[in-house]
């Protein structure tokens, strides 16, 4: 299980890369192995305001259709266009090709509820258990 | 699969089987008031009594009228070949018939079918179909809600009115805001559209025909509904599409309409079908089921439901609609008769039609008291003003053999004096005569 340490973690599987002010937002690799093959992502558009833990996006696989919650609050500054033609970067490559969108975060103070790579390992192996 | 009913003795053993003395026992639960009483059915009757019954009660139905009767739903003719195909088992009788391992036939059939919608509404996709034109209507409504995240429509009040109302109570519950825009002599109004138009329309939908016959071509409107970012919706009339500028050719994103034109019978409550096509970047917002080509492990060309996620298997309560089905037997009607008649086949149909419309306002011109509304171009229907109520004259007509047309009065503020005639290929240059003639004494 693939957990890189440069990024903040929710309970429900989204990480998010934070530069700056700006945040990158994704699914983690565990949660791209529990959906299977994805087939379609449905993203927010560019202006919308995104809530922390409110629905932000879905992801549809062969099993499943699936809510994706914001990390962190914000305005979406820019959504990732390949996912349209290219769903299975978010199988391929979860953290990097497979991003969501970025958002411009509008309460940072918001990080504090979210995983550091060590709390979301933990917390990924107490579900295996 | 047996129909016969359980015997007095197979209730008897299974009652016995499960420990209590009676059916009623069964429904112990429900207290008494809510279980249904008696329901005082009548003591059956034999095979022979029930058809005298049911032949007698049909025979009140006019049935042979010559039909001058339109309004979004036409009497064309339907070739035999048409009823002999559908009625074979392999179509009529199988029920959900989507699995690729055992039902290529049906699949080919329905892909068929859309590929037929799309060329002759000249846009990308098309589903598997739905109910009728008023569902599909309000699905490319919600279609467009969705897209865009606004929550008004505009419509042009030449949409049938049996659409409109079933737009209206279907999102009753929901916060869709409707704007109607009055039609001015029979044609959508631009001033009317320009005066609503803005940037919280999610969609303008417009009918072509309208509901008055009157032919347009709305290029300009989807171009300026494009402006504020709003999709535009056409209700259309398939067989004049055999002759008249698609939907696509206007640039509009969706595409409904009834299918009933394309070889289903006319009756009262249907079946009838639903069509609907789109613009490629909408195939995730279409309801219902889409089959697609493929090929299996062997290279070989296949059918499959490519898209079904928008109903309960995947999506569940995220699902765009709660259409979980398609008319597939209509859609297969559709696509039969289509195959039949051909693209040239189509093409003079439609000519057809609008030559016998053409004639017939040329007959009835010479009518005196009878004026035709020529504002407008039209393809198989015209309106007519009468020197008396509609209504009247249709019933007087009856008596003479003619269901007249439809009075507009029951769709639209006073318009009682005013006819809506449809005539399409059946209707023969004699009946045509005919029919001028005895209005002129009826009127």
């Amino acid at each position: 299980m693939d957990i890189p340490k440069d990024r903040l973690y929710t309970k429900e599987h989204e990480w998010a890369r934070i530069e700056g002010n700006t945040a990158y937002v994704g699914i983690t690799d565990y949660a791209q192995a529990s959906l299977g093959d994805i087939t379609f992502i449905g993203l927010p558009k560019v202006g919308d305001d995104v809530k922390q833990a409110e629905f932000s996006a879905t992801v549809e696989s062969v099993k499943a259709a699936s809510d994706v919650y914001a990390p962190l609050s914000g305005k979406v500054t820019a959504i990732n266009k390949e996912l349209a033609a290219h769903p299975e970067f978010v199988n391929k490559s979860p953290y990097d090709k497979g991003y969501f969108f970025t958002i411009e975060i509008s309460a940072s103070g918001e990080k504090a509820s979210l995983m550091d790579e060590a709390a979301y390992k933990s917390y990924v192996e107490g579900l295996s258990k | 699969m047996s129909y016969v009913p359980h015997t007095q003795e197979e209730i008897k053993a299974m009652l016995k089987t499960i420990g209590i003395s009676s059916v009623e026992d069964l429904f112990g639960d429900i207290p008494r008031g809510l279980r249904a009483g008696s329901f005082d059915l009548p003591t059956g009757s034999s095979e022979f009594e029930v058809t005298r019954r049911l032949k007698k009660l049909a025979a009140k139905n006019a049935t042979g009228l010559v039909n001058f009767v339109g309004g979004g739903f036409y009497d064309h003719f339907i070739p035999a070949a048409l009823d002999a195909l559908v009625s074979r088992s392999e179509f009529y009788t199988a029920y959900t018939p989507y699995q690729p391992e055992c039902s290529q036939g049906w699949l080919q059939a329905i892909y068929e079918y859309q590929t037929i919608i799309c060329e002759l509404t000249g846009l990308d996709v098309s589903n598997a179909s739905l109910y009728d034109g008023g569902t599909a209507l309000y699905e490319a409504a919600m279609m467009a809600v969705r897209h865009t995240g606004r929550n008004k429509i505009i419509v042009d009040s030449g949409v049938n009115l049996i659409y409109r109302t079933m737009l209206y109570s279907y999102t009753s519950n929901l916060s869709v805001e409707f704007v109607e825009i009055p039609v001015v002599h029979g044609q959508s109004s631009r001033d009317g559209l320009a005066k609503h138009l803005d940037d919280k329309t999610a969609a303008v939908i417009m009918q072509n025909p309208n509901f008055f016959g009157a032919v347009d071509d709305h290029t300009d409107v989807v171009e300026r509904v494009h402006k504020f970012g709003a999709l535009a919706i056409a209700s259309v009339y398939p067989v004049s599409l055999g002759m008249l500028k698609s939907p696509g050719e206007m640039g509009f994103d969706i595409a409904t309409g009834e299918g009933q034109s394309l070889g289903i019978p006319l009756s009262f409550g249907g079946p009838y079908l639903g069509f609907m096509a789109a613009r490629q970047e909408l195939v995730r917002q279409m309801p219902g089921r889409i089959v697609g080509a493929t090929v299996d492990m062997d290279g070989k060309r296949g059918f499959v439901l490519t898209l079904q996620t928008r109903e309960q298997h995947i999506r569940r309560e995220k699902a765009t609609s709660n259409i979980c089905s398609n008319e597939a037997l209509c859609a297969l009607r559709a696509a039969i008769f289509v195959a039949l008649v051909g693209r040239e086949g189509l093409k003079e149909l439609a000519e057809n039609n609008y030559r016998n419309a053409e004639f017939a306002k040329d007959t009835l011109a010479k009518v005196s008291g009878l004026e035709v509304k020529r504002s407008s171009p039209t393809f198989n229907e015209f309106t007519v003003l009468l020197p008396k109520p509609a209504n009247e004259v249709v019933y007087r007509m009856i008596e003479k053999g003619f269901a007249a047309g439809f009075p507009l009065g029951k769709f639209y503020k006073g318009m009682d004096n005013y006819l809506l005639v449809a005539v399409t290929e059946k209707r023969t240059k004699e009946e045509i005569r005919k029919f001028s003639d005895s209005l002129e004494a009826v009127l």
